[in-house]
């Protein structure tokens, strides 16, 4: 079936869903829908593990009864289980309060243009080629040093999907897409020593993405350059998150920014905006139309119209992050982030990965963080870590089983350099962060 | 067998088991060892009390079959989200083709094995009118403001699952379970000047919402979750920083357990021991804990959140030794590993859905108690840290280093407890970790049934437990 047909078909269920809530007495309603297909390939020691073939779907209803809402979703597709979801979301909005903020976006911020943000680019789904990259890439790890004795295996994954969300404003848009990922993870032994690493490559391309050789060589290197790891001493020195996780550092900006976190006042980012949060020479934009971008889309999950947005500029905090519910509580109005942010771009300070070494000087660069010890409401953060010390600006070895702890706020604040050379395999697209001082718990 | 499961899972959409016999067959006669069928159907709510408000109501539900097809270390597998003799022939011509054609293996006649029910196969979703859904949450809130009339947000949520499985295997097996599962969860936010602190707390496990008003000494179960949760933010809004370094550490019961999922639990499971990728592979038979430590797997304790009476993939669930005395004793294991390492399946296959593969997982983790008064084992430390409530937790099961993060904690000065900690990260090596346990108390604890385990991206629901247990040396993350 042609792509375009199967999303007008989805886009019918959509709409045959929204009259149906509304037939049911829904005042208003929306609605989402998705079908993805693709294969999952794994190989390990470079013999096939896993094939599977994937075809998930589902639709989510949300219906509001006056002010009150009542949501439901199903993965079963068939036409039994839409009616039912719809009469279980309108049944629940006879239980739930009414609630003054409820409802659908504000019409005037529906999207009315849906550009073409190049997000589909369709491959036969051949589980026999996907075999053999896997192989090919755990052998370019195998091979790659003799410390390479084990392997948890090589994966490639194909998703081809669409999206669809419809609300009774009148909206009803979609868009297919799709993903290809390819990913190795290594085990190296030296003495008694064991340790285990990974890489991987994500487009929207298949074609774009990495050789199986260089992903099994990464796995590699980053593996074997972790043998051999060793605990440190408790002191407060400089931290070199890696780009590869310096996304998660914005990650717990996202959060705190987030108009939920925000009305529940569970932030340490309350009354903060236009304050200077990061260093005066940090901006951070949001661009959702970036053509194939893994977190492109021109409207968010409820409908509302996504637009190019300073986040951070010149260090301070620009703008909060809401959706319609959110913004209700607190007086203002959505600015499309329903469903979380579109690609950021973190701006950098020019460095290449070596400068940032050397402007550290002494200190800890982190390649692995570990656990949830991160506490939005106060902005405590406390982590598990491992990596490498440096001393004047080289790498000495690696150490683990430390951890590194500090408060959001200040860690922000000392942001002292961000490298130009970005991860862009996320939703957040960043460099290697240099944090000046940050307290480490080890020995 | 439930004639309910099999008429809602097989002859609603007609399906019966001679046909499902042949659609294993039809696996079979590609070279296969081994082939499954996981029907699943699901229902789930969840309603949401915020602001004073009931704010949030939603029904879910999922239905779907999955094939998967064996051919020595090698798995196909494939689904659909229709039931119907069509859509189970396609997926299994799917999996099937992991192996060539040719196959001689024999599909045994499906036969049914007795089982002991651990839970009851009431649907908790029916069991309560909904508007008494409604009014349990308010109950909850209401005692929460009573209790502290400064509070500034509160949460609470409760959620219920019926799901029903059916499971039938080219070896014969054919198994059918009915799962209840429910949780209550809040969470509160107090607010002085500049400091805000959040504590939260949650109950659950396989039986009705009923269990939520049920009496714990002398008050319903509620109250003292919302106590619990009012406690823990209390706590926090005095806590001062937490130390930085190796220091001893004392591990309050129940919920802390989840330091044996995280440090032996997922390194004991099969899949990892049999590719070699595990801190304990091959270490059967050798001393990886200190002695007095036994940690056991139990999937048949009664009602329990990680309880099943058959796993996954129709094995019956067992008290599983781990650990005894200190001893590496087995490993956990679903059929294809135990297979392919030449020991018994364990009864810890399991899987989130039809649409995910089975695995080894745990069930409920916890270690058997030892001899020691709780107090005895504060008083014995100098300076250290006391946690007696955790958030999750995180394993590198290859270099056995593990963390977990506690939500309260204090200062153990001069034998005894002082002051409260901010929430700090935890990390160690498991084997060494358990090497370095000293003392096990006397007051072995389950958890309240609020744990979720994800492996592979796959989320299942697991109990921990232990007693209060002193480690001689842990390294505390914190600031000072």
């Amino acid at each position: 079936m042609q792509i375009e047909q199967q999303l007008s078909e989805i886009q019918n269920v959509v709409d045959d869903v929204l009259k149906m809530a509304l037939s049911k007495g829904a005042t208003q309603a929306e609605a989402s829908m998705s079908k993805v297909q693709g294969i999952a390939v794994s190989s390990r020691m470079q013999e096939v593990e896993n094939v599977e073939f994937t075809n998930d779907g589902g639709l989510g209803i949300s219906v509001y009864v006056g002010k009150r809402k009542g949501s439901a979703s199903t993965a079963d597709l068939s036409k039994a289980a839409l009616t039912l979801a719809v009469e279980k979301a309108v049944d629940i909005a006879r239980y739930t309060s009414e609630d003054p903020c409820t409802g659908l976006a504000d019409a005037e911020l529906i999207a009315t243009e849906f550009p073409d943000l190049d997000l589909y680019h369709p491959q036969e789904l051949d589980t026999e080629k996907a075999i053999k990259t896997t192989i090919e890439t755990e052998a370019a790890a195998m091979n790659y040093d003799p410390r390479i004795t084990n392997s948890d295996g090589a994966s490639y994954n194909a998703n081809l999907g669409m999206r669809v969300y419809g609300n009774t404003h009148g909206i009803n848009a979609g868009y297919p897409s799709s993903r290809y990922s390819l990913s190795c993870m290594v085990i190296g032994s030296q003495d008694n020593d064991m340790q285990r690493d990974y890489a991987y490559t994500v487009d929207r391309q298949a074609p774009l993405l990495k050789s199986a050789a260089f992903v099994g060589q990464e796995a590699a290197k980053a593996t074997v350059d972790r043998l051999g790891a060793r605990k440190i001493n408790t002191a407060n020195v400089p931290v070199l998150f890696h780009k590869d996780l310096a996304s998660s550092l914005f990650g717990h900006y996202v959060g705190a920014i987030s108009g939920g976190s925000l009305y529940r006042r569970s932030s340490f980012l309350l009354d903060s905006l236009d304050k200077q949060v990061f260093p005066e020479w940090m901006n951070i934009e949001e661009k959702p139309l970036i053509k194939s971008g893994l977190a492109s889309s021109s409207f968010d999950n409820e409908g509302v119209s996504c637009s190019d947005m300073t986040i951070v500029d010149g260090g301070r905090l620009a703008t909060y992050l809401y959706t319609t519910y959110s913004a209700r509580k607190l007086n203002t109005v959505s600015n499309g982030h329903a469903g979380g942010i579109h690609n950021w771009i973190v701006g950098d300070t020019g460095h290449s990965d070596a400068d940032l070494l050397k402007e550290m000087g002494t200190g800890l660069f982190v390649t692995e963080l570990m656990g949830q010890g991160v506490n939005i409401v106060t902005g405590d953060y406390s982590r598990g870590a491992a990596g490498f010390w440096v001393e004047n600006g080289i790498i000495q070895y690696p150490v683990h089983e430390i951890t590194i702890a500090g408060d959001l706020r200040d860690m922000f604040k000392n942001i002292v350099a961000i490298g130009k050379d970005k991860d862009v395999r996320g939703s957040v697209q960043t460099g290697s962060v240099l944090v000046n001082q940050m307290k480490i718990a080890g020995n | 067998m439930s004639k309910s499961v099999e008429r809602h899972l097989l002859s609603d959409s007609g399906l019966d088991i001679t046909k499902l016999e042949s659609a294993l067959a039809t696996i079979h006669r590609h070279d296969t060892d081994y082939a499954d069928l996981y029907f699943q159907s699901s229902q789930h709510e969840s309603w949401v009390l915020e602001d004073g408000i009931i704010k949030e109501g939603s029904y879910n539900i999922e239905r779907g079959v999955g094939v998967r097809a064996i051919s020595g270390e090698k798995t196909g597998f494939a689904y659909s989200d229709e039931i119907s003799e069509d859509a189970l022939m396609k997926a299994c011509k799917a999996a099937r083709g992991i192996a060539p054609s040719g196959g001689t293996q024999q599909v045994s006649a499906l036969d049914e094995k007795p089982l002991t029910a651990r839970y009851s196969e009431n649907n908790p979703i029916l069991a309560m009118q909904d508007a008494e859904k409604i009014s349990l949450l308010r109950s909850v809130d209401a005692y929460i403001r009573q209790q502290e009339p400064s509070v500034n947000q509160v949460v609470v949520s409760i959620s219920g699952v019926y799901e029903e499985i059916l499971v039938a295997g080219s070896d014969g097996t054919l198994a059918t379970d009915i799962r209840p599962l429910v949780r209550l969860n809040c969470s509160v936010l107090l607010e002085n000047g500049d400091r805000r602190e959040r504590g939260s707390s949650g109950a659950g496990g396989r039986y009705a919402y009923a269990f939520f008003q049920s009496d714990e000494n002398g008050k319903p179960l509620y109250e003292n979750l919302a106590d619990e949760a009012l406690h823990m933010a209390r706590v926090n809004m005095q806590a001062v920083a937490a130390p930085a370094g190796a220091m001893p550490v004392v591990l309050g019961n129940g919920w802390p357990g989840v330091l044996l999922h995280e440090a032996v639990g997922h390194g004991l499971e099969g899949d990892f021991n049999r590719k070699g990728a595990s801190t304990f592979s091959g270490r059967i038979g050798e001393r990886v804990a200190a002695k007095g430590v036994t940690v056991v797997d139990d999937g048949t304790l009664s009602d329990r959140r990680g309880s099943l009476s058959v796993d996954d993939e129709g094995t019956a669930t067992q008290h599983n030794v781990l650990i005894e005395d200190g001893i590496l004793k087995g490993y956990m294991q679903d059929k294809h590993n135990a297979k392919l390492m030449g020991v018994a399946p364990t009864g810890n296959g399991r899987r989130e859905s039809y649409a995910h593969l089975p695995m080894p997982r745990m069930t409920n983790t916890y270690m058997l108690e030892g001899q020691h008064d709780p107090q005895e084992i504060i008083a014995s430390i100098e300076r250290g840290i006391y946690a007696p409530n955790f958030a999750g937790g995180q394993v590198d099961i290859t270099s056995g280093k593990f963390v977990f993060s506690s939500a309260e904690a204090y200062l153990i000065e001069n034998g005894k407890i002082t002051a409260p900690v901010k929430g700090a990260t935890l990390i160690g090596n498991g084997p060494e970790v358990m090497q370095k346990i000293s003392m096990i108390g006397n007051d072995v604890a389950l958890d309240k049934g609020i744990g979720v385990c994800g492996k592979d991206g796959q989320s299942v629901p697991v109990g921990v437990g232990q007693p209060t247990l002193k480690i001689d040396e842990l390294t505390v993350g914190g600031t000072a």
